[in-house]
């Protein structure tokens, strides 16, 4: 469930990239010069790493830094490379 | 000439820390100690390194000439749509490449490729590909390094020496440094580049009186309104580009770099604070692209607001020479160089000139990279390795390494100008293109190595197509589109000023679908890896475990 959850939220802040709503706006200019379609965009920056802290606090895959741990040598390269397609 | 000095003495100071990295490792350095650094990275040099890796010539001059051309739409174009992609594919490819390297000793992707689908020569065809596609972005680094030393220095320091300087100085510490100097070259740039935004963004508005004069002059104006809003780009374009960025994590130089954090724990901050360093890097560079339009007091760009009404005003007399020569004079690559140059002090203007020198020169981790792959995929594959031991395949990497820079460099002499277009047109929507060989390699495990080919030949066929279309159909004034093929009253495929589409798409949508149905029909109709193999890569574990 909570997998379920933090995909819909990751796919809800790609979906709210496309923000169709400021398109032909340049008004109100934040803080008397940022145009508001750059200031959302600015905003929606900071919400994605805080969907990042989110994805890393609860749905981190620790199971693989075990699977890095149990380290087993690729082996050389046949010697007959050209036998493989 | 004050700033060339300092940007000079830059060079000087990035130069010394790759010869430092080649004298710590004694010269007697192993292959995984040259191109992987020991997989010894800690967690900031790998946050910095990393970011510092993805920002180039690009981010700083591409992406501050673009928005100087196109508006406030390039922050949504390629910045806000990293911050969200780029991290999300470290989080979810970046660590799993990291253990299957660790767990199975890969040094590239192309080996992790052979192991997991039991090729050979497939997999020389994806290196060939990956090359070919990564060579550009090199070019752009060269040239950003052209344009930028002959702007600090007024002029003095012609293009073609500019981009020789940057191209031997890359060149000699990544010779020497291996993947260790390039690494701590990367983070002392990033940190570099990092505090150049926030310091132009102060200097430049205090010099011109604060920033809402200029943007109240730049929305009442009819001529410049547009490029305060996104009017001007078709949502269709703007969703598409949103698939650029999952480039990123294809680019050789960043999966190899995966493998270079001491633990998987090193990712972790690196996620969350990617979005952030994008917000710092991107933000500024795009609103001062956006805020030189108003600027007409500085000559240099002056001339290209000029350039640009004559283009508008007379493109249905002028000849194709005076339209490029136009083309050329209104571009915006170096805007940002003209405002530190008329805004700021000289010393600082040098200052900020060696932090774009810093984004300019991130070319090395991707001319490591290559030299990574050339001695890893193709000279040890075919047998170098066992023949001519470890220290012969080092400086076959390092020869390798003169060689790309020199290429780089002959190409950058001839190629035209537009850092921008020519980065996303070929590098950036191939990669993408290429996306799908990662995903099926890490997660399906019905997927074979005749699917990973027709992904790769799809690949180098579309992006053939589209670089013969543009040769021959060329590029229509703004605002002007040409039809290249219509079906049933409905354009399929336009050639733009900027490019092509397909529907209104940027070709990188159709090139991705069409390689993810490759992936998927293909490989259903063919053999699938032994088990034992599978079992390496799928080993059965509880669901919980997994996500």
């Amino acid at each position: 469930m909570r997998n379920r959850l933090l995909a819909a939220a990751v796919l809800a802040l790609y979906l709210l990239h496309q923000d169709f709503w400021f398109w032909n706006a340049a008004r109100p200019l934040v803080f008397g010069f940022l145009p508001v379609g750059l200031f959302y965009h600015a905003l929606y920056s900071l919400a994605v790493a805080g969907l990042m802290w989110v994805l890393v606090r609860f749905a981190w895959p620790a199971h693989l830094e075990a699977d890095g741990q149990s380290a087993t040598t690729l082996s050389d390269p046949p010697a007959g490379a050209g036998e493989r397609t | 000439m004050i700033p060339a000095v300092v940007v000079f003495l830059y060079l000087g100071v990035v130069l010394y820390i790759g010869i430092f990295a080649f004298r710590r490792a004694g010269g007697r350095e192993e292959a995984e100690g040259y191109f992987l650094a020991n997989r010894s990275l800690g967690q900031y040099v790998f946050l910095l390194s990393l970011f510092g890796t993805n920002m180039t010539a690009f981010t700083i001059l591409g992406s501050a000439g673009h928005s100087f051309s196109n508006g406030m739409v390039t922050y949504g174009l390629m910045g806000s749509s990293s911050a969200l992609v780029i991290p999300l594919t470290l989080y979810l490819f970046g660590t799993r490449v990291w253990a299957l390297g660790k767990r199975f000793g890969f040094m590239t992707p192309v080996q992790m490729y052979r192991d997991r689908w039991e090729c050979g020569h497939i997999g020389t065809a994806i290196f060939a590909v990956q090359a070919t596609l990564l060579v550009p972005y090199i070019v752009i680094a060269v040239m950003g390094g052209g344009t930028t030393l002959n702007a600090v220095s007024g002029g003095a320091v012609p293009y073609w020496f500019g981009g020789l300087v940057v191209a031997a100085v890359v060149m000699s510490y990544v010779f020497f440094g291996g993947m260790q100097g390039t690494a701590w070259v990367n983070t002392f740039q990033t940190v570099l580049f990092l505090t150049f935004g926030a310091a132009a963004i102060v200097f430049i508005g205090v010099s011109i009186g604060g920033f809402p004069q200029a943007m109240e002059r730049l929305a009442d104006a009819p001529e410049t309104a547009a490029l305060l809003t996104r009017e001007r780009v078709p949502p269709k374009f703007f969703f598409s580009y949103m698939l650029i960025p999952l480039s990123s994590i294809m680019f050789p130089h960043i999966s190899i770099f995966c493998l270079t954090a001491r633990r998987m724990g090193q990712f972790r901050k690196t996620v969350i604070f990617y979005p952030l360093c994008i917000l710092a890097i991107w933000l500024p560079c795009t609103f001062l692209g956006l805020a030189a339009n108003a600027m007409t007091d500085v000559p240099g760009i002056e001339s290209k607001l000029e350039a640009r009404a004559t283009l508008a005003a007379e493109r249905e007399t002028l000849s194709p020479a005076e339209t490029a020569d136009l083309q050329r004079t209104a571009a915006g690559d170096d805007v940002i160089i003209l405002m530190l140059e008329h805004y700021a002090p000289l010393w600082l203007a040098g200052l900020l000139g060696a932090g774009i020198m810093a984004a300019v020169m991130a070319s090395d981790s991707q001319i490591l990279a290559l030299s990574t792959m050339f001695t890893e995929d193709v000279f040890a594959y075919y047998g170098g390795k066992t023949r001519f031991g470890s220290a012969v395949q080092v400086q076959t990497g390092r020869l390798f390494v003169v060689l790309i820079a020199l290429v780089a460099y002959v190409i950058a002499l001839q190629a035209p100008p537009g850092i921008f277009g020519i980065a996303v047109q070929y590098a950036f929507s191939g990669f993408t293109t290429l996306l799908p060989l990662l995903v099926a390699a890490l997660f399906w495990r019905g997927s074979t190595k005749w699917g990973a080919l027709a992904v790769v030949v799809w690949t180098a066929a579309t992006m053939a197509a589209i670089a013969v279309l543009q040769a021959v159909v060329p590029a229509p004034p703004p605002g002007t589109v040409v039809p290249v093929w219509t079906l049933a009253g409905v354009d399929v495929v336009t050639r733009t000023p900027g490019g092509t589409d397909v529907l209104g798409y940027m070709p990188v949508l159709p090139m991705l679908i069409g390689s993810s149905l490759l992936m998927v029909v293909v490989s259903r109709l063919t053999p699938r890896p032994g088990r034992t193999t599978l079992a390496r890569y799928f080993p059965a574990e509880p669901p919980s475990q997994r996500h």
